[in-house]
């Protein structure tokens, strides 16, 4: 994976740089000395990592426009940060960057029942977001597993989804208005708490925009009144094509679960032996979460239950209690733990039809065998939604790129199928270069287009998402 | 013009000269387009269509009625329930799913599933140099690059002419109730927003004519259960309602040949009773109060100032003398300069839609 190369002409001058930050920033928010900037050279894709030249971290929308028009006269890029979850890369700094993390912007500043939003700091994590309004019956609905420390700056920035999007769809479904701090120090907003922003939609392609268009300072959420309960199932099945098919069935039949979560055979015997969560020993296991009142909920399990037995599961289990719907969620929970308990591992992300689930996973199996390295597939199977975890050494000399290439070619099948490349995680460094095999130069070019409207020099987190030739012009300024 | 494939599409676009008034079926496009018609109705088919997976691929011309035929064969439908405004802007023809997209146009079902735009899984469209771009695809889930799908949802042709469109897709329900309650619009409102802050995933909330409605649907016995919480959550005069037609209040038909302007403002919902109140005219209220559909008779009405920093205005129809009055919401500086940016971006002749969709 090839970075650009950091500007001398930045380096050089990073005293002058620091020193314009510092009118800006109290002390504590300029972070400069490279044994503190480390903290800041990875996110989650921790294969790649690199430190910062400065590390910023304001409190306000105001500060972040400081730091941004500081940044912008000075030619400096900016790689904005949340909680540095990202598993694509997507806040992995260079060397001649600023990283602005919004960690210390977390306040909630309004919270509207009668209308049903809560506007935060982007910095507030995904959970406290929940936390805020729970008490009063409420919940924020995308929950992305890290969801205890990744950011809503981040979930924004990336789309994130969450076992439950099936039914309350991604971030973008449930963002209603952002303050977008661009690079020039510009502050809009954008939407507000009403349905829909109105004119072109800059909210829809703000959001999911890795960090390229601007620095989103606050951010006005939809929130949900909780459901009375929810309840799930435990289906296993000793064929991948029957799994896939009782999914089609249950979705074909109207029902609408909150979740339909897919486990493989490697998965399932990683989980086992790391959680010991007392799943049957198959070839494929759903994890059904459907919600509403007990009738409600007794009702959907009922028909759910009728469509699995026809596929004759090698089993059925459902929850009677809290603690059982604990047991059957906890080996799911505990899946990429357990992964990475065996070895290191890479986690794939592409979306695909759910109808070709079964060949899908059919040549996996052979690649795995081709490349020599195991795979364990979780996945949101309602939705198609795929996480094959490959196992790698980190210590074996070319292990990890032999596992790069593996995924990339997972990747390409799922793009060959009609599926994508990413569902939830973003492109990152991680996908950028694979870009082109799903999208066409034209088609990059209109993306790039967007970025060329908001941040015209190319400053912000520039080395992502679109493969390093495909902007090397646009970089140079 | 009326280019049969979307190569034809492209030169069509490639070649023009002047200013493009792009059209599906012409039935609910609004503003004050000027210039040569290019028609999509020529782009016509269903590519394909996975009612397991829930996706639907369709050409931008195809009839939206063919669509929703095929889908009510498999018990399926468009979440986003659709409206027909026909008659409110006393158009003929037959809408296209291009259009739909194009004004994301979104019904009652709004509150519960979204829009137009969350039903949407990707696009293919052609700029006004000619290229022809996609963006998205046909998965549920995608975040491959910048979401260029939602940009073009709702962008009434400023940025492109959609030549093909995928769609999410939703189970019909298996029953459906409606509950309403004769009330004044304040305590009707009130009412709504409570029903939406309850669990009970209510997919109507509207007030017309006196009367507020909440709908239900869903499996049989949850939504016998949902209404039966509801009524004694909400109490007053709230009782099931087998005569209620939802299609009044997706199509605004009770303003349907009538004279006057219409404005469709959309506004934070606790805020709807009281812009309603200031504005002589009558009002139809969709969405919880998130949506006014306001008749009046007065040109001169400032309706902007109204709703100023609860939400935004557009004007749907005009009456005479309001030629000066803009059909889309006046921006703020910022926003207004990035949107200029795009549009200067993807179609840097300024030939499509200038002064509105058709
Ligand atoms: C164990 C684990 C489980 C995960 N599970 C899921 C899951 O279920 N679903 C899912 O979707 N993701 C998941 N993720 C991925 C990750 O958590 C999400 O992408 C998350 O949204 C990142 O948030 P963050 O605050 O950590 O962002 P960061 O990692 O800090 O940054 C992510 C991107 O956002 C940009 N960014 C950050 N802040 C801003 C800002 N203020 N303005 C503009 N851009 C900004 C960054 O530049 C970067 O491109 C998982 C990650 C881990 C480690």
């Amino acid at each position: 994976m090839q970075m650009p190369i950091a500007s001398a002409r930045v380096l050089d001058r990073k005293a002058e740089i620091v020193a314009r930050l510092l009118t800006v920033l109290p002390a504590d928010a300029v972070i400069f000395d490279p044994a503190e900037t480390r903290a800041y050279e990875c996110d989650a894709l921790s294969a790649y990592a690199c430190a910062p030249m400065v590390a910023v971290l304001p409190r306000s929308t105001a500060e972040v426009a400081a730091v941004l028009r500081i940044c912008h006269q000075e030619g400096v890029p900016v790689v904005p940060r949340g909680s540095g979850t990202s598993l694509a890369g997507g806040a992995l700094p260079t060397a001649d960057c600023v990283i602005l993390g919004v960690a210390r912007m977390n306040a909630v500043l309004e919270t509207d029942y009668d209308n049903r939003f809560i506007r935060v700091q982007s910095g507030r994590t995904n959970l406290s977001v929940t936390g805020a309004v729970e008490a009063d019956g409420f919940f924020y609905a995308p929950d992305p597993s890290s969801q205890l420390a990744c950011a809503i700056a981040g979930n924004v920035a990336m789309n994130s989804g969450g076992a439950h999007c099936l039914k309350y769809g991604v971030t973008t479904n449930n963002l209603l208005g952002v303050t977008l701090v661009q690079m020039d120090g510009t502050a809009v907003e954008v939407g507000g708490p009403w349905m829909e922003a109105g004119g072109i939609d800059l909210l829809g392609v703000i959001c999911g925009s890795e960090g390229q268009l601007g620095v989103v300072t606050e951010a006005t959420l939809r929130i949900l009144p909780k459901p009375e309960g929810a309840r799930p199932v435990l289906v296993g099945f000793d064929s991948n094509e029957v799994a896939g098919a009782c999914v089609s069935d249950i979705i074909k039949a109207g029902i609408l679960p909150v979740a339909i979560e897919f486990m493989d055979r490697p998965c399932i015997r990683a989980t086992e032996a790391f959680a010991k969560a007392g799943y049957p020993d198959c070839e494929a296991l759903l994890i059904i979460e459907v919600e509403g009142s007990p009738a409600e909920i007794d009702e959907q399990l009922a028909r759910i239950k009728a469509i699995a037995m026809a596929h004759n599961p090698v089993e059925f289990r459902e929850a009677q209690d809290e603690d059982q719907a604990k047991r059957i969620w906890l080996g799911r929970k505990s899946a990429f733990g357990a992964m990475g308990q065996i070895n290191d591992y890479m986690c794939l992300d592409g979306t695909i039809p759910v109808s070709s689930l079964p060949y899908v996973l059919r040549r996996i199996g052979e690649m795995s065998a081709e490349f020599g390295l195991d795979v364990g597939n979780v996945f949101h199977a309602g939705d198609g939604n795929m996480h094959p975890l490959i196992l790698y050494n980190a210590n074996k000399p070319g292990d990890l790129e032999l596992c790069e290439a593996f995924g990339a070619e997972i990747l390409k099948l799922c793009v060959e199928v009609g599926g994508c490349l990413t569902g939830e995680h973003g492109v990152g460094i991680e996908k950028r270069d694979l870009m082109g095999v799903q999208y066409s130069a034209v088609d990059l070019e209109a993306q790039m287009q967007v970025k060329d409207v908001f941040d015209p020099k190319w400053l912000l987190n520039p080395a992502k998402v679109f493969p390093l030739d495909a902007t090397a012009v646009r970089r140079a300024g | 013009m009326q280019p049969a494939n979307e190569a034809e599409l492209s030169e069509a676009v490639r070649l023009a000269v002047g200013p493009l008034v792009l059209r599906g079926g012409g039935t609910r496009g609004i503003g004050r387009a000027v210039g040569a018609v290019l028609q999509t109705s020529g782009l016509t088919g269903i590519e394909l269509y996975e009612p397991g997976a829930l996706t639907l691929v369709a050409r931008a011309g195809t009839p939206l009625a063919e669509v929703e035929a095929v889908l009510a064969a498999e018990r399926q439908r468009l979440a986003f329930e659709v409206p027909d405004l026909r008659g409110l802007l006393g158009r003929e023809g037959a809408s296209t799913v291009g259009g739909v997209v194009a004004a994301n146009a979104s019904g009652p079902r709004r509150v519960q599933v979204g829009a137009c735009r969350d039903a949407l899984l990707g696009v293919r469209f052609v700029d006004g140099t000619g290229a022809v771009i996609k963006n998205g695809g046909r998965v549920m889930k995608n975040v491959t690059g910048y979401d260029l799908v939602k940009l073009l949802a709702g962008s009434n042709g400023a940025l492109g002419v959609l030549s093909e469109v995928s769609f999410r897709v939703q189970a019909q329900p298996e029953a459906v109730v409606t509950l309403s309650a004769e009330t004044d619009a304040p305590q009707g409102l009130a009412d709504l927003r409570r029903a939406l802050g309850s669990p009970f995933d209510v997919s109507g909330a509207a007030y017309m004519s006196g009367k507020a409605m909440l709908r239900l649907e869903g499996m049989a016995g949850s939504v016998r259960y949902r209404a039966g919480q509801l009524r004694a959550l909400l109490g007053g005069g709230w009782q099931e309602d087998a005569a209620a037609d939802w299609r009044q209040v997706r199509d605004v038909t009770p303003f349907a040949g009538r004279a006057g302007a219409v404005w469709r403002l959309v506004v934070k919902p606790s805020e709807a009773g009281r812009i309603a109140a200031g504005l002589p005219g009558e009002a139809i209220f969709d969405w919880g109060g998130g949506l006014i559909w306001l008749l009046t008779q007065d040109p001169a009405l400032d309706v902007r100032a109204a709703v100023a920093g609860a939400g935004h205005a557009t004007l749907i129809r005009a009456l005479p003398g309001m030629q000066g009055v803009p059909v889309f919401p006046p921006e703020p500086p910022g926003v207004a300069a990035l949107t200029a940016g795009l549009r200067a971006k993807f179609d840097p002749r300024g030939i499509f839609n200038a002064g509105g969709a058709a």
